[in-house]
């Protein structure tokens, strides 16, 4: 597999560039701006029973003013809690949902206006569904994707070879959809969703529900993929595992806005996350004062002390070592999912305010300065994200 | 010509999966063929009390039933078709794969239903067919053009039959539980398709209005067509009629549904 093996990738005949040198070094824009929201929105209209013939209507924003960008050629993991409005988000850039306000483009395409000329171009795994005949072999789905994008029969063929010995599909490929196992069946979907070489792929949780050794297979293909053919990978997940071995890139959302845009290691700084420092001392004793740390757990000689993550843990140690008996000492690092737990649960709170300013009715203007006032008073670090945020 | 060749593959997956179920087929079979016998007599017992009713003699009637039972599936007089299954797939939100692809929702599903037809007509209509043949005297016709003719007026029923479920399927976008309406459609179905009684004898005002109606394109067409009792060119041309209309109206519905209405589920 070599530069020849990117396909249809777009005209611009460098496309086996993308390999080697990331999205960086593009110049033109539709490369850079090759997905491009820019205050995004999507209202939901609810009706409620609330009574005999009576119903309430209410609004859901279940996307509330995103605005971000993808260069061709990037991974980026689009994380966030339930309900957080990612699928809706995947559902309009794929076409088949209308955004309520903003603007959107894909390849230069506005997806739901033209999502037939677009659905040539990009490729779509919705992790709890499936594109393939339920109740026919997998093959047949496969001849099936070769009509329905027209893709020239030897293209067909050795994208097929291709996904079949990665996603060691050989002996499925003759049994019914219906008789794979979900893990079977979710390789069998990506592999649907790649034979017609598009440009980007959008995968919906693609790795719910399965085992360890099938995810592990999953995201190796991924990383494989757009190395060789500079494929640009859209993926959503509760799985972070996901996001550390695939994605360099992540995007957090909740409550259907934007709250985090960088690399996955700058959460750390973001979320206000803690380090702990575990001592052991020679007998028990009572919690250690070292200021900033704080002891969060004692047992025994033991004792549990945190202190924030872009402190740096010698000069705690020093004092600790001066004043306590020490005998043994170590360090670790925030768990990642910890750190996103408390931006979630920070993210929750911020909402029920901004409810509440919503319900006593001030006007938008009000709102988007308690925001912007809300993003002055955060961590400073929340802002390089912040700033990410907005499309130039 | 690709557009064609995906069609024609989603027809024949359509053949295909039906084809996958031998026991269900055998059992329709059955189930047909029984019918079939019980009409009969009670079709034999009416028409010694009244013979030429409708316009038929016993042997077009008898005729009538067994074309009846051997359109039942064709025409999906009785089961669900794909309506339950689209229905199902709007309400879960599975519609939502169907509509990032680059094929056409309603020529899709038209393919797949037209696929399935043909593979009813084979597996469950040459049977009960032949056994009423064989127990029962019928008007089948010995010109082999007439019997040309009674296929073109089926091919063209199965489309009309398409055109009505495809309509009542999209509604399940805005009502999301669509089995009152597809309830509906089935009992409408069975009482003006002929399904009971053939249309010809639905007296007065009814039997006009029943004889207008899209339903009778599905079984009463190719009923006469093949009994010899109707102009073979003037049915398709009803039936032809009704297909265009029922399927631009199902076009017009489906823009609706997939531009203002949700797709459901995360
Ligand atoms: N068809 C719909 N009608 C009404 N509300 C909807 C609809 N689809 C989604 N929503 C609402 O929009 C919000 C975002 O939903 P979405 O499915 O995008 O979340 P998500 O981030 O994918 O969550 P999850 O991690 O659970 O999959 C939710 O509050 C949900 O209730
Ligand atoms: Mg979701």
């Amino acid at each position: 597999m070599g530069l020849n093996s990117t396909g249809t990738t777009g005209s611009t005949g460098s496309t086996g560039d993308i390999s080697n040198t990331g999205y960086s070094g593009y110049s033109d824009g539709m490369d850079r701006h090759f997905i491009e929201l820019d205050r995004v929105e999507k209202v939901f209209d609810v009706r409620k029973k609330t009574g005999f013939l009576r119903r309430e209507r209410r609004e859901v924003r279940a996307v509330d003013s995103i605005s971000f960008t993808v260069a061709r050629g990037e991974m980026v993991g689009y994380i966030g809690p339930n309900g957080a409005g990612k699928s809706t988000t995947i559902k309009m850039l794929t076409g088949i949902l209308t955004p309520s306000g903003g603007r959107l483009r894909v390849a230069g395409i506005d997806p739901s206006r033209e999502r037939t000329r677009l659905a040539h171009r990009i490729g779509v795994v919705f992790g709890q569904r499936t594109t393939l005949w339920w109740d026919l072999p997998l093959i047949d789905s496969y001849r099936l994707m070769h009509r329905m994008y027209r893709i020239p029969d030897a293209r067909y063929r050795e994208n097929l070879d291709r996904c079949v010995e990665l996603l060691e599909l050989a002996d499925l490929l003759d049994v019914p959809v219906r008789q794979l196992s979900l893990g079977q069946r979710m390789r069998g979907d990506i592999a649907a969703a790649l034979l017609h070489d598009p440009e980007v792929l959008y995968l919906d949780e693609p790795t719910i529900g399965l085992d360890v050794i099938s995810k592990a297979k999953v995201r190796e293909f991924l990383r494989d993929l757009n190395a060789e053919r500079g494929t640009t990978v859209l993926l959503t997940t509760h799985d972070l595992q996901d996001i550390e071995q695939v994605c360099r890139r992540v995007m957090v959302i909740d409550h259907g806005r934007l709250v985090y845009d960088g690399p996955l290691a700058g959460l750390h700084e973001v979320g206000d996350s803690e380090r702990t420092l575990v001592v052991d001392l020679e007998r028990e004793l009572p919690p250690i004062e070292a200021a900033p740390a704080r002891v969060v757990k004692v047992e025994g000689p033991r004792q549990w002390l945190a202190f924030p993550a872009s402190e740096s843990a010698a000069p705690l140690v020093a004092r600790i070592a001066a004043e306590y008996p020490l005998v043994d000492l170590s360090v670790r690092e925030p768990d990642i999912e910890a750190v996103i737990a408390t931006m979630y649960a920070e993210q929750a709170q911020y909402a029920k305010q901004t409810e509440f300013a919503k319900q006593t009715e001030f006007a938008k203007q009000t709102e988007y300065a308690e925001q912007a006032e809300y993003a002055e008073q955060a961590d400073p670090a929340r802002r390089p994200g912040e700033a990410e945020e907005t499309v130039p | 010509m690709g557009t064609g060749r995906l069609y024609a593959a989603v027809a024949a997956g359509g053949f295909r999966r039906y084809a996958t179920y031998r026991v269900a087929t055998a059992a329709g079979v059955f189930t047909n063929t029984v019918f079939g016998f019980i009409l009969a007599y009670t079709y034999i017992a009416l028409w010694a009390e009244k013979p030429h009713l409708g316009g038929y003699d016993q042997a077009q009637a008898l005729t009538y039933v067994w074309v009846g039972q051997a359109m039942f599936a064709v025409m999906v007089l009785g089961s669900n078709g794909f309506e339950a299954e689209l229905m199902e797939r709007i309400r879960t939100g599975d519609i939502a794969v169907d509509l990032y692809r680059p094929a056409d929702l309603q020529a899709w599903w038209l393919a797949a239903d037209t696929g399935r037809a043909l593979f009813h007509l084979l597996g469950r209509g040459v049977a009960p067919m032949v056994c009423g043949a064989l127990f029962f005297e019928l008007a089948l016709p010995t010109d082999p053009l007439t019997w040309i003719a009674c296929l073109v007026a089926i091919a063209l029923g199965t489309v009309v039959s398409f055109a009505i479920r495809y309509i009542v399927a999209l509604w399940a976008f805005w009502l999301l539980d669509g089995a009152g309406a597809m309830q509906l459609t089935w009992l409408t179905g069975v009482f003006f398709s002929g399904m009971l009684l053939p249309l010809n004898v639905f007296p007065g005002a009814l039997g006009e209005i029943a004889r207008l109606l899209p339903w009778s394109a599905l079984l009463q067409a190719p009923a006469d067509v093949l009994v010899g009792e109707a102009d073979p060119l003037g049915t398709f041309a009803f039936q032809a009629t009704w297909a265009v209309v029922l399927l631009a109206a199902g076009r017009l519905v489906q823009s609706a549904a997939t531009r203002r209405v949700v797709v459901q589920g995360g």
